[in-house]
């Protein structure tokens, strides 16, 4: 009963120690389990791999800001990198002030590493990917995407004109971007289904947090979205489909937390199975 | 049709070779399609549109051994020079788009060998303009069924108004609101209502700003401080004059403090943190976490929980539902949250529209019956049977409308 | 009264009506009429940022003027507001302005404007930490109060076991079944729940967003009724 009575008024701060350690120590030692790639992810590369013909247009909505990026930005960069393999032109766009900075940070760090290991296909900031431009408004801004992007948003975050843009040639309205990922976080996904693939037939895909991943199910199955990148182990199953077709070196950013991530999944199932334990002893005493 | 299709073909054929073979084909080509291989050629107008698309599609007849493609040009009424469309197939159809509908515009179909050179001979349409229509026929059933709930609506607010009750069920997370307001003033500590991260265009932030109001007025009437961060200049606007209204209304128009509702920031775990921080600092007595919620919901309602609040908490984000659940007292589910307005006031007004929402879901679970009911009945038949496969194009073609 | 009620209420009902007539005619001129009212919007939406610089200007000032409890961090807010907007307008968001490198010569642009480097040495970790408090509040209260007190508790409890060990590399290394398992859970007893309450929220919307075209809800105008 004494322990019963410990582990039941246990200070709050030593399972956060704990989970501290779970989550760190694999960082260290890392053990690097086998991982299989899940429907939702292997038909999210299938499409942008095989459906999308060379120098089509990849929309990618980064509508997430730092706190989530820990899940998303690995999704960004293998998104990305995919279509810089298959020579995809790359447009991110962005719906939040915050967002901005994550999508500049991302063509800063994969146009750096792609430079430098393929020197002999070279991509180019305005040529082959850009950010557009910050433009408040959220639903307003996907609609009148719909009706004419030039216009909506004038300039890319960089401050060039986008008439100017090769990346933008031929480039009017949705129905001239050949797909969408949109990752974020929040409800913005909804919007972008209600708006820009519901009134507009835009092809999409989602990347989103892990917490919120079970939400989009039902519009995966609907086909309102043909693709779904589900947390950290999303993006780590689209760095390995990238590593193996196409030889990607770079650093996995998602595959090394994929550890740590076991880990703690298995501390919070010994968490609850003890918390049980607890519960059904205090009962049966109690009874008694 | 067809007779129609192959007569006016013949005859434009017959009317164009002679005039624009020697325009197109190239002078160094031998070769010479077989134009009355081509079943039709048509060009029509993209119906339900704003007056930019035109239509073609072509058609020849079945051989194997074709193996040439065909080359699509337009000609604007007036310009000399036509423009290439593509390659096609010998038998497809191509939507043009980003027309104008001032102008004419005529087709031309111009044969390819297998090695990319035009051959001579031509087969080209009428000029025809795109027509903007006025209504997207297409998106009937949808107007129909909002007409339909617009209808309910009204008729059951009629029927509220003479006077006819209507039974809502027992929604807990909204009775106990008076009581958690209660027991804020009598610790004398503030109550934090937390309006949701989204924006207005959520209608989940909009529910929660319906029911800031009744929920403002009785904290004026407790003399209670309410304290309301938001993460959207917008809503903090409408949040201010809600809460300044009710305040009025309840008589104590002295005790609302502009300060009280206030913007925090537009970053989704920033707003996360300061909330946390205020529910540490000022000690709510009682937390009302109403509106959408994402990832960020289990940090405030774990901080309130922590803090030792009563918390009521109310999302239609159905992923964030357990963790309320967990952490609140009282969790305020999905459509309950819409509701609360008419479940707070009582107003017949808005009795009636909950009511109409009601009977509008039962006409749903209905159809999703039928559907069943047939499919199953089709499958046991082996889903040869015309009848039923009328039946479930039906509603088919209703949900996908 | 008709300023503060029956004009906001006029206007909602217009633009309300008049927004889904257009979403049925595809003619130019509802185009014209759509494309108007989605600048509108645009442009409204970002004024009302002005709206949130003010409220936040004002309640820490006051704070700081009644010296509230912890007013030395309303003057960080002040001061941090302060210097991101001077660095934001003077150094551009992404690259250095030219108004920096026409006033100071020696600047040249680099990948990191000054704006740039706040937002990813001070935001970044600093958002970055909160979001990993998830992890340890998700295992406090998983602890706390996942427990089986009844039998749909109990099944609820399974369930998350499974899709918790299944959705990690980990769990495949233990039953290689558990993707497929979790796949379905996910599609099928997920997927209907979620539907459940999606068909009454969405219908929940339609009906609030009628309310408001038709004046019955006016709630959100302020006030009781």
């Amino acid at each position: 009963m004494k322990f019963v009575n410990f582990i039941n008024n246990i200070d709050k701060r030593w399972i956060y120690l704990l989970v501290a350690l779970v989550v760190i120590i694999p960082f260290v030692f890392p053990v690097g389990c086998p991982m299989r790639i899940t429907p939702p992810v292997q038909s999210m590369y299938n499409y942008i791999e095989d459906s999308i013909p060379e120098n089509g247009v990849l929309l990618v909505g980064i509508d997430y800001d730092p706190s989530t990026m820990a899940e998303l930005h690995p999704m960004a960069k293998a998104l990305t990198y995919h279509a810089f393999y298959n020579n995809l032109r790359v447009l991110f766009v962005t719906m939040y002030p915050q967002g901005s900075g994550m999508g500049q940070d991302i063509i800063d760090k994969t146009l750096t590493q792609w430079n430098s290991a393929n020197p002999e296909n070279q991509k180019e900031l305005g040529r082959d990917i850009t950010l557009l431009a910050y433009v408040p408004g959220v639903s307003a801004v996907m609609l009148k995407m719909g009706e004419n992007i030039p216009a909506t948003f004038n300039e890319d975050a960089y401050g060039n004109k986008l008439e100017n843009l090769p990346v933008m040639d031929g480039i009017k309205t949705y129905n001239n971007l050949n797909y969408m990922v949109e990752l974020a976080g929040s409800s913005v996904v909804l919007s972008w289904l209600m708006y820009a693939n519901g009134r507009y037939k835009m092809k999409m895909g989602i990347g989103t947090t892990a917490v919120s991943a079970a939400e989009y199910y039902s519009y995966l199955q609907s086909g309102q979205s043909n693709g779904l990148l589900g947390g950290l182990k999303g993006a780590a199953e689209y760095e390995k489909l990238i590593t193996e077709n196409h030889g990607y070196a770079g650093r996995k950013d998602a595959s090394v937390g994929m550890d740590a991530q076991s880990s703690a999944h298995i501390f919070f199932i010994l968490l609850i199975v003890l918390g049980n334990i607890v519960f059904f002893i205090k009962k049966y005493k109690e009874g008694k | 049709m067809k007779t129609k299709f192959f007569l006016f073909f013949t005859l434009l054929s017959v009317f164009i070779f002679a005039q624009e073979n020697a325009e197109s084909a190239p002078a160094d080509s031998v070769a010479v399609f077989d134009y009355s291989l081509v079943k039709s050629f048509t060009l029509s107008d993209v119906g339900s549109d704003d007056g930019t698309a035109l239509k073609i599609k072509w058609e020849c007849t079945d051989n194997p051994e074709n193996k040439n493609q065909f080359r699509l040009y337009r000609l604007t009424d007036g310009d000399t020079v036509r423009t290439l469309l593509g390659n096609f197939a010998l038998s497809a159809e191509y939507t043009d788009e980003n027309l104008n509908r001032e102008e004419s515009y005529s087709y031309s179909l111009v044969a390819v060998d297998s090695l990319g050179v035009e051959m001579q001979g031509i087969v080209s349409t009428d000029l025809m303009k795109p027509k903007a229509n006025y209504f997207k026929t297409d998106k009937i059933i949808l107007l129909l069924m909002i007409l339909i709930y617009t209808i309910v609506i009204i008729i059951l607010v009629e029927t509220v108004k003479k006077g006819k009750v209507l039974f809502v069920r027992k929604i807990s997370g909204l009775d106990t609101l008076d009581e958690a307001v209660g027991r804020a003033t009598e610790m004398g500590r503030p109550v934090l209502y937390v309006p949701g991260s989204s924006t207005m265009s959520d209608i989940a932030t909009i529910a929660s700003l319906n029911i800031l109001g009744p929920v403002a007025k009785k904290i004026a009437e407790y003399e209670t401080r309410l304290i309301v961060p938001n993460r959207d200049p917008i809503v903090m606007t409408v949040a201010k004059e809600v809460v300044k209204e009710s305040y009025s209304e309840a008589g104590r128009p002295d005790a609302y403090s502009d300060n009280d509702v206030f913007f925090l920031t537009d970053s989704q775990f920033g707003y996360a943190a300061a909330i946390s921080g205020i529910m540490t600092r000022e000690k709510p007595a009682t937390n009302l976490l109403l509106g959408m919620f994402w990832a960020e919901s289990l940090i405030m309602a774990e901080a309130g929980n922590t803090a030792g609040a009563i918390q009521i908490a109310g999302t239609d984000a159905v992923s964030q539902l357990p963790f309320f659940i967990t952490s609140c007292d009282y969790t305020i589910i999905g459509e309950e949250l819409y509701a609360a307005s008419a479940y707070l006031s009582r107003e017949p007004l808005l009795m009636g529209t909950l009511k109409a929402q009601d009977y509008f879901k039962g006409m749903i679970i209905a159809f999703i019956c039928l559907y069943l009911f047939f499919l199953i009945i089709s499958t046991i038949f082996g889903g040869n049977v015309l009848f039923l496969n009328k039946i479930l194009d039906i509603i088919r073609f209703i949900f996908n409308s | 009264m008709f300023i503060r009620r029956t004009l906001p209420l006029l206007v909602a009902g217009f633009f309300g009506i008049a927004t889904i007539i257009q979403f049925f005619v595809p003619h130019p001129a509802s185009r014209t009429f759509y494309n108007m009212v989605l600048d509108w919007m645009i442009i409204v939406t970002a004024f009302t940022y002005l709206m949130a610089v003010q409220s936040t200007i004002e309640l820490h000032t006051t704070k700081i003027k009644r010296k509230v409890e912890g007013w030395q961090y309303s003057l960080v807010v002040l001061i941090s507001l302060g210097i991101t907007a001077f660095i934001g307008i003077l150094g551009g968001a992404f690259t250095p302005s030219t108004i920096l490198m026409k006033l100071i010569p020696a600047f040249k642009p680099s990948s990191t404007s000054p704006l740039m480097y706040t937002y990813l040495y001070m935001q970044v970790p600093m958002q970055s930490t909160i979001f990993s408090l998830l992890a340890f509040y998700m295992a406090s209260a998983a602890f706390r109060s996942f427990k089986a007190r009844s039998f749909d508790a109990t099944m609820l409890l399974v369930t998350a076991a499974i899709v918790t060990i299944g959705r990690v590399p980990l769990g495949e290394f233990i039953y290689k079944g558990f993707p497929e398992i979790i796949e379905w859970i996910l599609k099928y007893p997920n997927m209907a729940a979620q539907r459940g309450i999606l068909i009454g929220v969405e219908l929940g919307m339609i009906a609030t967003s009628l309310k408001i075209i038709l004046g019955i809800e006016r709630k959100y105008l302020g006030g009781g009724k």
